[in-house]
């Protein structure tokens, strides 16, 4: 293919990549509207103030955002075609994912040791369902880096790769986006009541 | 090891069984054939591994002409109970199977032939009518027909194995959570209703980028055919609304699966988030499923009349303003909720607005006809039938957007049967009139004409005759999804009456079949060529049958009704060949499907391993298709030449 073929066929994933975001951006916003709804329905259960730990999520955010911006750096690596600098950079990018992750999953355990799991109110059923959600796209990121790190090492940064890798940047930010929502929405504004 | 299931869940009534039987028999049977005649290898590599988006789009249809006789099936039994059970008699069928029957009915007329018929005319229709080879994603569109074939599955496999869903065709909760419905059923309709949604999403996604990206050259937006605004519109609607279904069913399968608490009546959950919800994607599906239907008359009315569209432009502000209106009159469905005056008044408000562009719509197509050369074909005949029908049905649904008025006949007959007057005088007769329409284009031949008027009127009176009484009756209080009446109230004849107008439309589904077979018998006496209707877009410039890659040169357009410009000035289709991409077989799609469909069963029945694999086996599925670089395959120019110049027919 030539330069001109390969910028028409970006040019398509590119816009159907951005209105799958834009379906999972309402998927998120129905399950943001739940749990707006729902969020003062504690059934005598603990509300938001008892159990968000602020400093804990702080530090989740900081690492997601950390790792988006060494995703973005990895792009602009994969684009200079160095393919070293490509790898370590995503393999950062998913180490902190996977950091990310395992803080989110030790927060839920921990809530569901005290008994304050999703069976315990209509409030945290949408609580752990909405975050959850958003961890499984995390964890979804996460499988898709790994097979792009082993794909780049085998064929190196052909046009397909770069625009795996491309999408897969813009995967990695929209997830970030998601989460400065859930971090006002649920966490900050929870605990300002 | 095998969860919930057990040898019990097989044992099943009297008429299930003969459904259970049927369906076991008919399946050996089909495959026993295929052995027979050796038709295995060819049935994988002409249709289940094909990404011709027209392959697939025949393949829909088929389906969906299926799902229509099973859903055909189900009104008999209902129109039977209900004409019998009054006063002492209790007719067929039991309560519990009546409310199985009826979830099953709505269910499948919806999901699985209304969607079914429009992702067959969006494949077979709109990469040709915008002058393109192929959609924007073969392998997506692929893996969404599987999908869909998954859905199909998963809401036929209980009349074999288990039991259907009881709670409705939109399973309000907390009827359909587990305290109120703990078989299986609710899950098999989630689970059908799940993986089906999400390959309609694909598709969605798939065909706005086509129209966006894939368009001939020349072809700016406000020249496209108004089947592809149509479709835009449509599309746009999937995209914002089927997201919504997917949270949706996700939290109720939650709910019946790990015991959260979103929609129960305690712990804090509330079912009316879950009706709010629902309707959202409820209310956009109905106009996903109309606007595709404006688009064929759209086209039928242009052709017949020998005439350019009347009011090209306004026809796309309607389908724009349609498209934007349908978010904002979800609240219309539950008035009864107690919202509050002054949210039922804005409600009503835009739900009698939305009145607004259809009309327009109307009066454009009827000013086409006018001082045109009208042919009165079947499609055409379609087209007046479905302007009576819909008049009727969006006067009555004018009518109950009065929240007044609504609080009365809310949840009676006369809803069900407004909307029936919307959905079968609406989309269905759009349907008919288009599959009449552009069968030649794929089959070489056209369908008998007599049989076709035939099937029209039968269609068209028994239509009338099945649904004017369910008006009289639900203004007389009859409420709808009821198995058994007093015999004081005088409804027994109005239900007969409507029983024997179903029966006339059975007379005309059947007349249908007929015309198929007598077509498909005198196929040589009707064989046509590229132009039969002397049509006005691009997809009558494709041959006939349509080549694999639709056009060998991609046509320039300069005008709208493009086809019919290059007819007025005698332009002959370039003959400068270029190789030509195609993309290759791949079976991955159907793999695809049937894991989702392992992994669907799996959960419906608990049977948590083979959930997993199935699971795990559509990730890995993905990774290897999609990290693969070998996707395309290249005809040469020289076999294009060749293709092109064996003259019709002999192919």
């Amino acid at each position: 293919m030539n330069t001109q073929e390969v910028a028409k066929v970006n040019n398509k994933y590119q816009l159907g990549f951005w209105v799958y975001l834009m379906t999972d951006c309402l998927l998120f916003g129905s399950l943001f509207a739940t749990y707006a709804v729902l969020r003062g329905a504690t059934y005598g259960g603990p509300t938001e103030a008892d159990i968000f730990e602020m400093p804990f999520v702080l530090a989740e955010t900081l690492i997601l955002l950390t790792s988006t911006f060494v995703c973005g750096l990895g792009l602009v690596a994969a684009k200079a075609g160095k393919q070293t600098w490509t790898i370590i950079l995503f393999g950062l990018t998913m180490l902190l994912g996977i950091a990310f992750l395992a803080m989110e999953l030790s927060e839920f355990s921990k809530l569901i040791g005290e008994g304050f799991s999703w069976q315990r109110s209509a409030f945290l059923s949408a609580f752990f369902v909405l975050v959850g959600t958003h961890g499984a796209h995390i964890l979804a990121g996460l499988i898709w880096v790994v097979v792009m790190l082993v794909r780049v090492t085998q064929r190196g940064l052909t046009p397909n790769n770069l625009r795996r890798l491309s999408l897969f940047a813009l995967f990695w930010h929209f997830l970030d986006v998601i989460w400065i929502f859930i971090f006002t929405v649920v966490y900050l504004m929870g605990v300002a009541k | 090891m095998l969860g919930q299931l057990t040898l019990e869940a097989f044992q099943k009534g009297l008429i299930e069984m003969g459904a259970q039987i049927g369906l076991v028999v008919g399946g050996l049977v089909v495959v026993g054939l295929l052995f027979y005649f050796k038709k295995w290898k060819w049935l994988w590599k002409t249709w289940i591994t094909s990404l011709d988006p027209k392959k697939i789009g025949i393949m829909y249809l088929i389906l969906a002409a299926f799902m229509l006789l099973r859903g055909l099936a189900d009104v008999l039994m209902m129109r039977a109970q209900q004409a019998m059970s009054s006063g002492d008699a209790t007719g067929i069928l039991s309560s519990d199977h009546f409310q199985q029957v009826f979830s099953a009915h709505g269910t499948i007329m919806i999901f699985f032939v209304a969607m079914g018929v429009i992702f067959a005319l969006f494949n077979l229709i709109v990469p040709s009518q915008i002058g393109a080879r192929d959609v924007a994603f073969p392998f997506m569109n692929s893996v969404s027909f599987w999908l869909f074939f998954v859905g199909v599955a998963l809401i036929n496999l209980p009349l074999i194995v288990g039991e259907f869903s009881a709670a409705g065709w939109l399973a309000y909760p907390p009827l359909s959570g587990l305290e109120y419905s703990p078989g299986v059923g609710v899950d098999y309709w989630i689970w059908a209703l799940q993986i089906a949604g999400i390959g309609s999403l694909l598709s969605g996604i798939n065909f706005l980028v086509t129209i966006f990206k894939m368009r001939a050259p020349g072809m700016r937006m406000m020249k496209m055919p108004i089947f592809v605004w149509s479709v835009l519109g449509s599309v746009s609607l999937i995209i914002f609304a089927f997201p919504i279904l997917t949270a949706t069913l996700g939290m109720l399968s939650l709910d019946r699966l790990i015991g959260t608490h979103f929609f129960t009546s305690d712990f804090g959950g509330n079912p009316m988030m879950y009706v709010n919800l629902i309707w959202a994607w409820g209310h956009p599906e109905v106009y996903i499923l109309i606007l595709p239907a404006f688009g064929i008359f759209s086209e039928i009315v242009a052709t017949f009349s020998g005439k350019r569209l009347f009011g090209y432009k306004s026809m796309v502000a309607a389908i724009l303003a349609i498209t934007f209106l349908s978010f904002t009159v979800w609240l219309h469905h539950f008035f009864t909720m107690g919202a509050g005056a002054n949210v039922n008044a804005f409600f009503g408000i835009m739900t009698a607005v939305i009145a607004v562009p259809t009309g327009v719509k109307v009066f454009n197509w009827l000013f086409t006809m006018y001082r045109g050369r009208v042919r009165l074909t079947t499609p055409m005949l379609w087209f007046l039938g479905f302007v009576v029908t819909f008049t009727l049905g969006g006067v009555a649904g004018v009518l109950m957007s009065v929240p007044a008025i609504d609080f009365q006949v809310h949840n009676t007959l006369f809803l069900v049967a407004h909307f029936h007057t919307m959905i079968i005088g609406g989309v269905l007769f759009g349907f008919f009139a288009g599959l009449t329409y552009w069968f030649p284009k794929f089959a070489g031949f056209r369908l008998n004409e007599r049989l076709g008027r035939y099937a029209f009127w039968c269609w068209l009176i028994g239509f009338l005759t099945a649904f004017v009484p369910l008006y009289a009756l639900g203004l007389m209080g009859a409420v709808r999804r009821m198995d058994h009446y007093s015999s004081e109230l005088g409804w027994q004849q109005l239900f007969i009456v409507a029983g024997v107008g179903v029966a006339i439309i059975c007379l005309g589904v059947f007349f249908q079949l007929l015309q198929l077979v007598v077509s498909i018998i005198q196929r040589k006496k009707n064989m046509v060529g590229a132009d039969p209707w002397d049509g006005r877009t691009l997809e009558w410039a494709m041959s006939t049958p349509p080549k694999e890659y639709n056009f060998a040169v991609l046509p320039t357009v300069t005008e709208r009704d493009a086809f019919w410009e290059m007819k007025q000035k005698k332009q002959l289709p370039s003959r400068n060949y270029e190789d030509v991409h195609v993309p290759k077989n791949s079976g991955i799609g159907v793999m695809v499907g049937m894991s989702a469909l392992a992994a669907g069963f799996g959960i419906i029945w608990h049977i948590w391993w083979l959930a997993l694999i199935g699971f795990i086996a559509v990730l890995v599925l993905l990774i290897v298709r999609l990290t693969s670089d070998d996707t395309e395959r290249v005809i040469p120019r020289a076999e294009v030449e060749r293709l092109e110049n064996m003259k019709a027919g002999a192919a």
